[in-house]
Order: structure tokens, then sequence, then C-alpha cells
């Protein structure tokens, strides 16, 4: 499959589609009794959150426990080697050197995980970074779709509120062109990119007017964090706005589905009753979370033919101590350290 | 190892058939004896399950229900499993695809038969037996096969055989079922 999971622009049409479908099985587990296979025992997958996150944390975790690897997390705080000044790089190594097989990692700044994957051997896998992508949120919310819908092709998907900076909008937009659907990017000028025209995507601003004709409402979560920077009055008057309440889901076509990232801000980008009606499957998009992850572990860490395919490479990365020399006689070396 | 001489012919367009083991007929009176040999065994069909192993076990298995009720006029539940979270070459070999579980019944305290299209090496079943368990407590497991064709490299027998099939590692059998492929056979063909 791939080796890192950076962008969700890696991967094809048929690679997505394999995803999905492996999830189907992987969502049979995990109606079982025991919810574990023993699929990818004695492998290490590390958690590496720079961030606070709860429910990408513990689905990737729980995926991981699932499929029988160890999980161990590292949660950049306060309280963790960072505060004592250790670097990025460092914590990479620290990881490379204990011998983790994949890294899922949450970072603030866009381009972390594409860093790391330079410097480590393991598998890196983007669990958000910055404004940029978290290519697995897109994953699970394309499986989400497909339950309720026969095909992506020409789905309009509407992604309503903070795109501006929304790693969630990007990837999503990304894997639902790759797959066929059309988004449509809805919310005021402020929060929407201002070189959105290079992305070559539809976009709305008037909410009502184009709730008629979606397939999929997806609501992003209003940053409360970003208030300070003054792009909508109040989150009152967004709401009064851009929040989704009962009229306006009456608005919506029968089938039309309502999803939402989470975690939901009720009462500003949904309303509390919206949010649990039938037709809302932010749940489901939870429940899916750890299928969809757990199929992603597997074709990257459990189909790789790591023993044939997967020898040292000294002197390949800056990271390695061994440099330079070693690098063109990798094919020799290959057979006596592997 | 093999001589290189076989690297320099020209590949073959398609895999080249050496025999047919069993034609549509015999492979349905393999079935009718397979079904009456369970029902002799287990003295009819009370709490019997039979679960066929994906992909071709799942149709042999069907075929087996329909047998067993024809002869006993009760229908055991039919069950499929897919092993491939419980292969033991995960990583090692490209998997095939994956196809549904699914256990519409309790197994616990039933005696399960599991029906594949080939025994080999055995590790499939061994898969098997590892991924039923996660399920319950079967009284018993018992295994049911259309072509043994030899290599075991576990400690695994079948209970039940369609036909013995004496092979060479460089061949492999083919099992063709109407369900999933054009029609019913069974071939051995020079491994590609």
């Amino acid at each position: 499959m791939i080796k890192h999971l950076l962008s969700v622009e890696q991967l094809s049409p048929l690679q997505i589609d394999q995803i999905l479908k492996t999830a189907d099985s992987f969502r049979e587990v995990g109606t079982r009794k025991i919810k574990k296979v023993p699929t990818l025992r004695g492998r290490t997958v590390c958690n590496l959150f720079f961030e606070p996150s709860t429910r990408t944390r513990i689905s990737f975790e729980l995926a991981a426990k699932r499929l029988s690897a160890d999980v161990v997390n590292f949660v950049g705080d306060a309280k963790s080697s960072l505060s004592k000044g250790e670097s990025f790089k460092d914590t990479a190594q620290t990881l490379q050197a204990m011998g983790v097989d994949a890294i899922v990692v949450r970072h603030s700044s866009a381009g972390a995980p594409l860093r790391l994957s330079r410097w480590v051997e393991a598998s890196v896998i983007n669990g958000g970074d910055g404004a940029h992508e978290h290519p697995t949120q897109a994953l699970l919310d394309l499986y989400s779709i497909r339950e309720h819908f026969p095909s992506f092709k020409g789905l309009r998907v509407g992604i309503v509120g903070d795109v501006l900076h929304s790693r969630v909008a990007r990837s999503n937009v990304i894997a639902l062109r790759t797959v066929g659907a059309h988004p449509i990017l809805v919310g005021p000028p402020t929060l929407i990119p201002p070189a959105i025209e290079s992305w070559g995507v539809e976009v709305a601003h008037d909410l009502e007017a184009v709730l008629p004709t979606l397939d999929v409402v997806y609501l992003l979560r209003m940053q409360r964090e970003r208030q300070n920077e003054q792009l909508v009055p109040s989150l009152r008057e967004y709401a009064a706005f851009w929040g989704l309440d009962l009229r306006r889901t009456g608005l919506l076509k029968p089938e039309a589905v309502i999803m939402h990232p989470g975690p939901m801000n009720r009462g500003v980008e949904i309303t509390a009753e919206v949010a649990d009606l039938e037709r809302s499957i932010i749940t489901d998009q939870v429940t899916n979370g750890v299928a969809v992850r757990m199929s992603l572990l597997y074709h990257m860490l459990g189909v790789e033919e790591r023993r044939a395919e997967q020898p040292r490479r000294p002197g390949r990365d800056s990271a390695q101590l061994a440099l330079g020399a070693d690098a063109s006689e990798e094919p020799a070396g290959v057979v006596a350290v592997g | 190892m093999p001589d290189a001489g076989a690297h320099a012919q020209l590949p073959e367009p398609g895999p080249s058939i050496k025999a047919v083991v069993l034609e549509g007929p015999d492979i349905s009176r393999a079935i009718t004896r397979m079904a009456h040999e369970i029902l002799e065994r287990n003295r009819g069909a009370d709490d019997l399950v039979l679960v066929g192993i994906f992909r071709r076990g799942v149709p042999l298995a069907e075929r087996l229900g329909n047998e067993i009720e024809r002869i006993e006029g009760v229908r055991p539940p039919v069950g499929a499993l897919d092993v491939s979270f419980y292969r033991d070459d995960i990583g090692i070999r490209q998997p095939t695809e994956i196809g549904a579980t699914d256990f519409p019944f309790d197994v616990d305290s039933t005696t399960v038969v599991l029906v594949d299209d080939v025994l080999f090496t055995g590790r499939t079943v061994r898969a098997a037996i590892d991924a039923l368990v996660d399920f319950g407590r079967p009284r018993a497991v018992q295994l049911a096969v259309l072509v043994d064709r030899g290599h075991r490299e576990l400690p695994i027998r079948a209970d039940y055989i369609g036909k013995n099939v004496p092979t060479s590692h460089r061949e492999s059998v083919e099992v063709h079922l109407a369900e999933t492929d054009a029609a019913d056979s069974v071939l051995i063909v020079e491994a590609p």
C-alpha cells in the first residue's frame, strides 16, 4: 500500500476503496464479543501527540489494540521530555531507537509528519498537522458516507463553517474529489481561505440556498480558541447565520445526512436537537473511525513485505549515524544487516 | 532448487492444465457422500453448524447444508468465516481479498464443521480454528474439504474428504464452483 500516510492526496481511488472495504471486515470485528484479532501481534504503534486530542488518540489506540499491536502514548505536554527542551528530532530518534513500527503524529505545525517521516524508519501516519491535513478523518468520513449512499459519484457534500483553519476540510475536499464526489465549501468569506480559487472547488456564501441541493451537510467545529482573530463578530451571531437548527434541517432532502468531525459545540454550529436526529450520523463516524484506522494500520503494517523489502538503509537519512560512505553499497549491506 | 532451464522457457499464456480431477457431477456426488458421512458421524444434524472458510468454502458449506436438509429434513445453520486477520503469513505474503465473516448463530456447545475447498499446508485451518474460538466454545470442531492435496505443515487432518489428490509442490489445485466461477470443476495445473 503506502509506507507513510501524510496526505490523503497520496491515495488513489483504488487504494481508498481497498481501505474502506477492509474496514467493513473490521466493523464486523467490532460487533463481536471479543473485539480483538491477532493480526499485528508484536508490532508497536506510538501515538505522538503534541496537540490536545481525545478522540483521534483514543481511536488510534483502540484500533491498534484491537489488532493486538502494542501501543505507547507520547503526549507532548509539560510533563514530557519536551518540557526539558528535547527537540522534535531528538524525540523522533528516541522513538526510532526504541523500535516502533508506526508513529501516529499530531502537531500544530503543518508538515511535521513529513519531517518526521524523513527521520525515522517507522511508518508515519498524520493524525492532524496544523491547518494542513487530517487524512484518517477524511477516510472515516468517506466510510460513513458510503454507508448511506450507493456511490460517491456526484454526491454533493456541503462543508460548512471555518474552512480557513480546518485541516478536516482540506483532507475531505481532496478525498471527496478523489472518489468522484462534489464538495462545496460554505461559510462567511472571512472563514474561507482567500486563495480558494486554486482549490477549484465550488464555494457558497448562502447556507439556506445551498442546503436543499446537498446530500451531506458536513459541519465544521467553530474553533473557540480562534475567537480572538475577530473573523466572526460572535459565536452567537455565527450560530444565527451558519448554525444548523431544526428549521434549516427542514430544507434538506429527506435522504440527506448530517456529519460533524467532533468535538461538537452544541448551540454553535449545530443545535442539540439536530445533533440527536436520526439523520445525524456523528456517532457512527466515531464508531467507523476505529474500523477505518484498523484497516489503515493493517494495510500499512501488515501487508508490506517487510523482511524482503524493508532493509535498513544506512546513509539515506541524515538522522542515521552512519553517513555517506555506506549509501552506494546498499544492496550488499542489506542482506547482512536485514 | 528448480533448475535455471525453467526460466529460460517462454512464459505460457496461462496456467497449463495437467489433469481434470473432478467434474461437475463428481463434485455433486462427493458432496452428497460427505453430507451422509457428517450425519452418520454426528448421529443427525442436532447442534450441528457448518462454517465455510472464505472464499470457496462458503458456497461448499451452503451445498453441504442443502444436502443435509434433503437427507435429514433439517437444515443446519451455515456461517462464513474469513481468516485473513488470523493468518501466520501477515506481512510476508500479499493478502487476498477479504470476505465477510457472518455467524448468524451461537457456536457455544455446537459441533462446528469447518468447510474449505482445498486442504494443503493446514495453515488456513489453523487460522480458522483460532478465529472460531473467538466466537465461543464449540463442543467439537470437524473439518470437511473437497480436495486433500497433501503436503501438511501442521498436525491437521480432515474428517471428511471429497477426494484425495496426490500432488507435487510445483502443481497447484484449482477448484472452480458455479457460485464463484463459471462452472464446477477441480483441476491440477502447473504452478505459474
